[in-house]
């Protein structure tokens, strides 16, 4: 435990050396003259009219504002402080090497054309064909969601099963743990014949593959569940369902959120994987087509989008996580 | 009805050992031919060293557990699995750790389906265990003097007949023990539960009953029953205090020379 507070002095510097990184990628951008030939397009956006360069500053600068108003919520949340002085410097690295990646891609195009694109493309892949990007981005979410959700639901189900139930363990274990080996992809063929169309088919995919962890850890944490509280509750007045909602499972959630993490991973894998290899839209999707009119400018936007998606998931996630188990003696993440 | 409200009669308990056909030869005989009357209403105490089978017999009491041979009745009725009737306070760690004081107090009302109608129990039983301002705390935020208040107020919550206690105190330092043993004789002069307390400590023994049993370890048997002739409120450094204490304490030892020679040093 950090004994002292971190001042509010503290704060302001590495506000200060955050915000320095992206300011001088912005002043690199403004003042370094572009050597290379290429073509800056202008474009309307709203009343706003930007151009190639002048939308990458806004986006640093939007970069700023967040960090600065992520240190006036550390001034104000003194449990705030410690990430935020941490991370400063990791920041003004940031800053650094986008300027460098500006220089070699943008300005001087020394990157190996057309597959590395300065930042500045990589944006413009946003103002370009947004409405489109966004569109897969749903497409993606959706498919996501359906599909993670229905494996939660199996394998939460089948895991009180197979943890409360030593007959359903004896028949039903070995095959959890045989088909949990199996990759995934491994079904695809199956899955593309059985199911009627792509959407179907990519979510019976990705069922299966959160399944398996979620239904191992479930039992697990179920059947590792002490007599000693079964048989407190039992003198409380407590029957078999009492037993099972009030006092197995919520014994297993520090195990039904370990294979609910695992199965995220395992899901966000099998999903660029399936939308790759036929689905008609998706984040996976518009790479390929993307690679195929080789505008790699977009491919790296929806590499962004995935990184920035799925980091948001993982981070609500774990935020439920954190409630749900707030119980537990200690810290975690 | 009459005026004893458990009875066991002629109970063995032979623990097996593992791949061992359960016979007496092979296994581990816990108790032999307990015959114990509990009288409605009385404070008893269970004393005897580690291992002679206190936890046992209050574990066959509270329906927890079952004997090979005899039967346990209460109100005349043979014992089939714990009822909320009589409630139980385990030894230690026994509390919910994913709920929070007030749920672990209200668990009993849940189970049995009775939270709405008894809801304002809760803070009642909250306050009789001078928990208050902490219902909002999970266990592993409390001392462990206070989770065996909660484990009380739990088991009382149910309003049982019978409240067994598992050297609830066993783990606690002595002047929580003190504190819990004034609040244990101030619920039992409130309403007159039926007492049954399991312990190794003979002046916590004297202190709270009205009865006291002495046990032979190994197997267990009682070696006798011992009446408590003290006035209602005990001083614990009364001359008929330290008397008693005495008394019992030789009781004791030749209860447990009949046994197999533990070492009883560790209990005086
Ligand atoms: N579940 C069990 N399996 C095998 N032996 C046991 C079990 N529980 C208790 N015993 C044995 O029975 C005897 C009495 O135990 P117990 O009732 O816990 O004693 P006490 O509570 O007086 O310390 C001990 O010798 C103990 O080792
Ligand atoms: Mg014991």
């Amino acid at each position: 435990m950090n004994m002292r507070e971190i001042p509010v002095k503290k704060v302001g510097r590495a506000a200060v050396v955050t915000s320095l990184g992206f300011l001088i990628a912005i002043l690199g951008n403004l003042f370094i003259p572009q050597v290379a030939e290429l073509k800056i397009e202008q474009y309307q956006w709203g009343p706003f009219l930007f151009d190639l360069n002048s939308f990458y500053r806004t986006v640093l600068g939007g970069i700023i504002l967040i960090y600065l108003i992520a240190g006036v919520l550390a001034v104000w949340k003194p449990e705030r402080r410690p990430k935020f002085v941490k991370q400063q410097w990791f920041r003004f690295a940031m800053g650094i090497v986008l300027l460098a990646y500006d220089i070699a891609g943008t300005k001087l195009r020394i990157t190996p054309q057309p597959f590395f694109p300065g930042p500045a493309e990589v944006l413009k892949t946003f103002m370009d064909d947004g409405p489109y990007l966004m569109q897969n981005t749903l497409y993606s979410l959706r498919l996501f969601a359906v599909g993670f959700g229905i494996g939660i639901v199996l394998g939460l189900v089948t895991g009180v099963i197979i943890g409360w139930f030593p007959k359903a363990y004896y028949w039903l274990y070995p095959v959890i743990r045989i088909t949990g080996v199996i990759p995934a992809v491994a079904w695809m063929p199956f899955a593309l014949t059985i199911f009627p169309n792509a959407f179907s088919s990519a979510v019976f995919l990705m069922a299966i593959c959160s399944w398996f962890p979620i239904a191992s850890q479930t039992a697990f944490g179920i059947q590792t569940t002490e007599k000693s509280q079964f048989e407190a509750a039992r003198t409380l007045g407590a029957k078999n369902s009492y037993l099972v909602f009030h006092v197995a499972i919520p014994h297993a959630m520090p195990q039904i959120f370990n294979g609910i993490q695992s199965a995220c991973g395992n899901s966000f894998t099998f999903l660029v994987i399936a939308e790759m290899m036929g689905q008609p839209g998706g984040l996976g999707y518009y790479i390929n087509i993307s690679k195929i009119w080789a505008i790699y400018g977009q491919v790296f936007a929806a590499i962004v989008v995935m990184a920035i998606l799925f980091s948001v998931i993982i981070a609500v996630l774990n935020e439920i996580k954190a409630y749900v188990l707030r119980w537990q003696k200690g810290t975690f993440v | 009805m009459s005026d004893s409200i458990i009875e066991i009669r002629n109970v063995n308990r032979v623990y097996a050992l593992e791949d061992h056909p359960l016979d007496e030869a092979s296994g581990v005989q816990a108790l032999r031919d307990i015959n114990l009357k509990v009288k409605r209403g009385e404070f008893l105490s269970i004393i005897g060293p580690s291992g002679c089978g206190k936890t046992t017999l209050l574990r066959l009491i509270g329906g927890l557990d079952e004997p090979q041979a005899g039967d346990l009745l209460m109100d005349g009725e043979k014992i089939k699995g714990p009822d909320p009737k009589r409630g139980y306070v385990f030894q230690q760690g026994s509390l919910f750790p994913w709920l929070t004081v007030e749920n672990n107090i209200a668990a009993g009302l849940r189970a049995r389906g009775v939270y709405r109608q008894y809801k304002a129990q809760v803070s009642k039983f909250i306050h009789m265990v001078g928990l208050d301002g902490f219902e909002k705390s999970y266990p592993h935020q409390i001392s462990g003097g206070m989770a065996q208040r909660v484990a009380i107020a739990r088991a009382l919550i149910n309003d049982p007949e019978v409240l067994l206690l598992d050297e609830p105190m066993g783990a606690l330092d002595s002047f929580t023990r003190a504190d819990i043993q004034d609040k244990l004789l101030e619920i039992h002069r409130e309403d007159h539960k039926t007492m049954i307390l399991v312990t190794h400590d003979v002046d916590e023994a004297i202190y709270l009953s009205d009865r006291i049993v002495i046990m032979t370890p190994r197997p267990g048997k009682i070696h006798e029953i011992v009446n408590v002739r003290l006035p209602e409120r005990r001083e614990r450094t009364s001359n008929d205090f330290l008397e008693l204490r005495k008394d019992i304490m030789k009781r004791f030892h030749s209860a447990s020379a009949e046994g197999s020679g533990v070492d009883m040093a560790a209990y005086i």
